[in-house]
This record gives structure tokens, C-alpha cells and sequence, in this order.
């Protein structure tokens, strides 16, 4: 765990520049279900989630988090109820996931990088071809998010030339190149060296301050508590508790919670 | 010391030293390599001795005895009584040069034949060449324009009454000309056609899947003598009346869906080895399945297969010799049919015309060996994980 120091002063001033919306939903969940085969993976998943805001969701493996981001754009087919991403619901219609996969941007526990490509054509791949933007503007784009992670004098290398660290910020900066509304990490740092964590979860931070609506699975809490304003609690495929993350994690109220807790925090 | 302490700091820098003096030169290179035990010792000499047996009998047959000028059989046959062994008769091969590499074309259209030759190398070589520039032009004219001009050059261009050029059919080519077309046909179909197929055995789509497999199959499962067979003699048979396709025409049908098989099971193999989280990232990004596959998971997974992929080019190249069992002349059925010439006739004639037939395809199979390796190395860009 990387705890990233912080008096309750600056968070309180952190927190108050990230504004949350109060009339725009970014992500609807009602009463979702999924199952792999036989096993019910996902049970009755119901969140709403406000534009701006950034959530944590964390609990043990196997609990469904990871597969519960990635029905939000469709990596994952959800069997019942309905997922709405930026008004839109997602059906079987292509064009309505493609719509959607083009506001929500997505990181990975290992990056997914191209690696038969630069970190340059990383990032202006998507913006090229989906959004058909011309090559010169792209770049500029892509330069200017890679100044933004702090790597714009390793544009031309190849991702297998990077260190992990690296690789997770060209990631984001990838995602960020297609100007989303939305953002889900997926344990964007568990596969990462405790020296690099540090580097990603400051641009994440950024990324908060800034109001991007995000939806982060990792079991950093010390990220949690600095940008998080809801933590939500994943076991066995439902969401077992959800509540800002001062009162969560000084006093859960579930007791699968308070067990997950107990473990990760005490070691 | 009396005291034992698990604490340590390192009190100044180790020094950066160079690696120790290799045991470098040629002479350390092979006591390591070649010397380094009195059993490796035995297998060196016996292994140089193996070498001198095949190669200094060979030598002296191809180069030192070999015959290099004449007019015909006598300079290929030792004086009587002369106790002289033969060598290889290349004046034999001199003679038969034209017919070895354009088959019976009309001597008066030959050049037709050249400027195909010369438009391909000249064509293809900055193609392979990566630091040429233009090579999206380079390649509209090798893949489009190339392939319409050499078909009126090489088959004829009337237009109403005006011949300009005159028509000559196709049982009249034969030699290295039947063997390139062929094989470079099977070569630039087989790709194409073996990635839709490879694309479509993993397929959801249950009918693009079914027919996939059963065309993979089929044409895995047939000899491609059968396939020559069936294409040359049994297709007529079925064809109405009057309707006639070519016959090199069909060799070539048969011989690229016969090598677009192997090449769909080949770039499969390499599908399957790029990680699933590779499709994740492209479809996050919004790619829909043709960009996602053409600019991302294809050109991962055919530089994976370069090696398969190349096989299959060689496979194809050799296999062009078959063309022969449907009375085709490619360029070992001309060698064939010259050696029995009664001119030429003589103890060693046979041998060398295999020998140069040998030689010729080994130098286009080892080209195509190589340039995949230096393909290969020009595209690694150092990603494993």
C-alpha cells in the first residue's frame, strides 16, 4: 500500500475542487446480473454514478469488480437488467457500444499497450481511426497528454523499452488522447513495482482534480481516501456496502467489510 | 571478531570493472569450441573428415573435371582409352539455357518474357528494400498494375483485328517462367485468402466459421497432385460444353487454394498467441473489428508466424515442380524433357541438369529464408513480457 500523505486540510481542499454534478448521471447500473455459464457472477448490481464523480471499488478477489467495469463499456456482456453510460443504454447494437467505448476510456492492470508500436502511435491510433481526426492534430494531442504524465521525451520508443510505471501512464495518456467523459482503471497499479506506484496514482490524482467522472478498482486506500468521494464494497458479485471513505474506512458497518478491511490494513 | 551484527553499509562505491579478457581470436574461439575435450576433439576431426568427402568429390565433378564449352554430346564424353573421368557437362546446360528459362515461348516474343522479368525485380526489389521510400506506390504497381501488364505481355493483346501482340498460349511457356508465375501467384493469393480463412475459423459467426473449417480441411486433406489432377483432367469433365478454361489457369486456382489452407492454419496459430488483452485495449479505444485486426492483432501475429509463413512460400515454391504430372514444363520438367535429347546424350548430362536445376531453387528458397530473417529482426522491437 502506498499511502499518499495527506492532513485533512488538503483533502478537504482537494476534494472541494472536484466538483460532482447533481442533475447528469454519467453511469446508471439497474439491477444487473451476469452469469459465466452456470455461476452468477454478478448479482443485482443497482449504482448510480454522477457526472464528476470518482469512485473506488475494491474487495476480494473473485468478487465480480473487475467484470462489474467492464460490462460499463462492453468489454463484458451483461445477461439482465440495464447499464445507461452517458444516456445511452447498452443492447446489442454496435453502433451504440461503439458510441459508448468512444466516451469511456480504460486503463488496465497490465497496460495492453501495442507493442509493435511507438508510445506515439499508441496514442494517435485511436483518435486517427475512430474519431478521424488528421495525423498532425493527433500528435499534438498525444504530445500534450504525454507532456501531461510527464514522459513526452519517450514518444518514438517502444512500450517494450519503457519500465512498468511508464508503460501505466502512457495508458492513460492513450485513453486520455480520446477525450473521455468517463475513465474505469482496472487495478491499474497491482501489477506495478512499489517504486512506480507512486508516479501513476499522481496522475490519477490530477486526473480527479481535474472532474473527470472515474471508476477505480484498486485496493490502494491511501488513494481512496484522498480523491475518493464513495468506496464501494464488492463480495461474491454484489455490492455490499457503499459510503464516502472516512466513515468506511474508520467504521464499516458490514462484516465481510470489516474482515476485508481488517486484512488489508493490518499486516 | 566478537561481535556479530546484521548491520552493514556500504562504506564506498565498488568499482565498475570491464568483463574479464574473453579468450578472444580464432584460436580461443575453437579451443573453446571445437577443442575443449578429447571427445569433442574426436567429433571435430571426424566431422571436418565427413565435410572433405562430400565436398571434394563434388568440387572436382562440378568445377575442376566439369565440361564448360561445346557444341554438343562429344565435349561431354571422356576420350576412349583416356582412363579421364567426367565431370559435370555444363555446356549442356549452356545450350539449353533459353528453353530452361522460357520454355518454348517464341523465340521473336522472348523479350516480352524479359521485360516481365525485369519489371518484377525492379519492382519488387525496392519493395523489399525498407529504407526505399514510396512504398505505397511501390507497392499499387507490384500488387495492381504489375500483375495486368505482364498478363497482355505475357499472354498477347488483340484488340478487334489489330493484334499487337500476338497471342501465345500457354502450353507454349514453360521453364523458370512457369515455375515464377506459379509460385508467385500461390505466393500473393495464398496470404490474402489464408487470413480471411484464418479470421473466419475463429469467427462467433457459426456459417463463416463452418465454411472456414470445412474449406481448410478439404484442401488440407487432399495431395496436391490429386488437386492437379482433379483441376486439369476431372474439371472439364463437369463443365458444359464448349466453356474451357486454361489450363494454367487452373494450376493456378488449385495450387493458391491449396496453399491458402496451410497459410490460414499458419496465420492461426499466430491469432491465437496475441493476448486477449491486446483485443481489450483495442476495443476500449473504440476499434471496430477491421481496424482492430488490421492495425493491431494481424501485425503482431503475422510477424509472429514469418517463420511458418515463409515455410509455406518455400513449401509452395518446391511443390511447383508437381505442375510436371499434368504435363506442364516448369523448370525441372524442362530440364526433364532436354536430357533425353539424343545431342546431349552422355553419362553425366542428367546429373548436371539437376544439379543446376538444384541450384536454382535453392538460390530462390535460401533468398526467401533469408530476407524473412532480416524481416524478422528489422521488426522486433524488443516487447517481450
Amino acid at each position: 500500500m502506498t499511502d499518499i500523505a495527506a492532513t485533512a486540510e488538503e483533502q478537504a481542499i482537494n476534494r472541494s475542487k472536484m466538483q460532482i454534478s447533481e442533475t447528469e448521471v454519467a453511469v446508471e447500473l439497474k439491477g444487473m446480473n451476469k452469469w459465466y455459464g452456470d455461476f452468477h457472477v454478478l448479482r443485482d448490481i443497482n449504482l448510480t454514478v454522477m457526472k464528476g464523480e470518482r469512485i473506488v471499488i475494491c474487495g476480494p478477489s473473485g468478487s465480480g469488480k473487475s467484470t462489474m467495469i467492464r460490462c460499463i463499456n462492453r468489454l463484458e456482456e451483461h445477461q439482465s437488467g440495464q447499464i445507461i453510460v452517458d444516456g445511452n443504454e447498452l443492447t446489442d447494437d454496435l453502433k451504440k457500444i461503439d458510441e459508448i467505448r468512444r466516451e469511456v476510456g480504460m486503463c488496465f492492470q497490465h497496460f495492453n499497450l501495442f507493442p509493435h508500436l511507438t508510445i506515439l502511435e499508441n496514442c494517435t491510433l485511436a483518435p486517427i481511426w475512430v474519431r478521424k481526426m488528421p495525423k498532425k492534430q493527433a500528435e499534438e494531442i498525444a504530445m500534450h497528454y504525454l507532456e501531461r504524465v510527464k514522459i513526452p521525451d519517450q514518444a518514438n520508443k517502444y512500450p517494450g523499452q519503457l519500465s512498468g510505471g511508464q508503460q501505466q501512464r502512457v495508458a492513460i495518456a492513450r485513453s486520455l488522447c480520446m477525450s473521455p467523459k468517463i475513465m474505469l482503471f482496472d487495478e491499474p497499479t497491482s501489477a506495478l513495482d512499489p517504486e512506480m506506484i507512486k508516479e501513476v496514482l499522481d496522475v490519477m490524482v490530477g486526473l480527479a482534480e481535474e472532474g473527470m467522472t472515474m471508476l477505480c478498482v484498486t485496493h490502494e486506500m491511501g488513494f481512496a481516501r484522498k480523491v475518493a468521494n464513495r468506496v464501494i464494497f464488492m463480495d461474491a458479485g454484489q455490492i455490499v456496502e457503499q459510503n464516502e471513505p472516512e466513515p468506511f474506512f474508520t467504521n464499516p458497518q458490514h462484516e465481510r467489510t470489516k474482515l476485508f478491511l481488517s486484512q488489508i490494513l493490518h499486516h | 571478531m566478537s561481535q556479530t551484527s546484521t548491520f552493514q553499509i556500504r562504506t564506498e562505491e565498488a568499482p565498475r570493472l570491464p568483463a574479464p579478457v574473453a579468450t578472444s581470436g580464432f584460436i580461443g574461439w575453437a579451443r573453446q569450441n571445437l577443442f575443449s575435450s578429447a571427445g569433442n576433439t574426436i567429433l571435430t576431426i571426424l566431422g571436418l573428415l565427413l565435410a572433405f568427402f562430400i565436398f571434394e568429390p563434388l568440387i572436382k565433378f562440378a568445377l575442376i573435371d566439369a565440361v564448360w564449352t561445346g557444341e554438343n554430346r562429344d565435349a561431354c564424353l571422356a576420350a576412349e582409352g583416356s582412363g579421364q573421368s567426367v565431370g559435370a557437362c555444363w555446356a549442356f546446360v549452356k545450350a539449353y539455357f533459353p528453353q530452361f528459362i522460357y520454355g518454348r515461348y517464341p523465340a521473336a516474343e522472348i523479350y516480352r518474357v524479359n521485360i516481365v522479368y525485369a519489371m518484377f525485380a525492379a519492382l519488387l526489389i525496392p519493395m523489399a528494400i525498407p529504407s526505399v521510400p514510396f512504398k505505397k506506390l511501390n507497392a499499387i504497381l507490384l500488387l495492381v498494375v504489375f500483375p495486368i501488364i505482364s498478363y497482355y505481355l505475357l499472354t498477347g493483346l488483340v484488340i478487334g483485328d489489330a493484334v499487337i501482340l500476338p497471342i501465345v498460349e500457354t502450353p507454349y511457356w514453360g521453364g523458370l517462367l512457369v515455375t515464377l508465375v506459379i509460385a508467385v501467384t500461390g505466393i500473393t493469393a495464398s496470404l490474402p485468402l489464408g487470413i480471411l480463412f484464418a479470421l473466419g475459423r475463429r469467427s462467433h459467426m457459426p456459417i463463416v466459421k463452418l465454411v472456414s473449417v470445412i474449406f481448410i480441411e478439404f484442401w488440407r486433406g487432399v495431395p496436391l497432385i490429386t488437386v492437379l489432377f482433379m483441376s486439369s483432367v476431372m474439371l472439364p469433365l463437369f463443365l458444359p460444353d464448349g466453356v474451357t478454361f486454361d489450363k494454367l489457369l487452373r494450376v493456378l486456382i488449385g495450387v493458391a487454394l491449396f496453399s491458402a489452407a496451410y497459410m490460414a492454419e499458419v496465420v492461426r496459430g499466430g491469432l491465437q498467441a496475441i493476448p486477449k488483452g491486446q483485443y481489450e485495449g483495442a476495443m476500449a479505444l473504440g476499434l471496430r473489428f477491421w481496424p482492430m485486426m488490421g492495425l493491431i492483432i494481424l501485425p503482431q501475429a503475422l510477424k509472429l508466424v514469418i517463420p511458418g509463413i515463409v515455410n509455406t512460400f518455400i513449401g509452395l515454391f518446391k511443390d511447383t515442380t508437381l505442375v510436371m504430372i499434368v504435363g506442364m514444363f516448369d523448370l525441372l520438367g524442362q530440364i526433364n524433357t532436354s536430357t533425353t535429347d539424343p545431342n546431349w546424350a552422355s553419362p553425366t548430362t542428367g546429373v548436371t541438369g539437376y544439379l543446376f536445376a538444384a541450384m536454382v531453387f535453392f538460390c530462390f528458397c535460401f533468398g526467401m529464408s533469408r530476407y524473412s530473417i532480416f524481416i524478422e529482426k528489422k521488426l522486433h522491437t524488443g516487447h517481450k513480457r
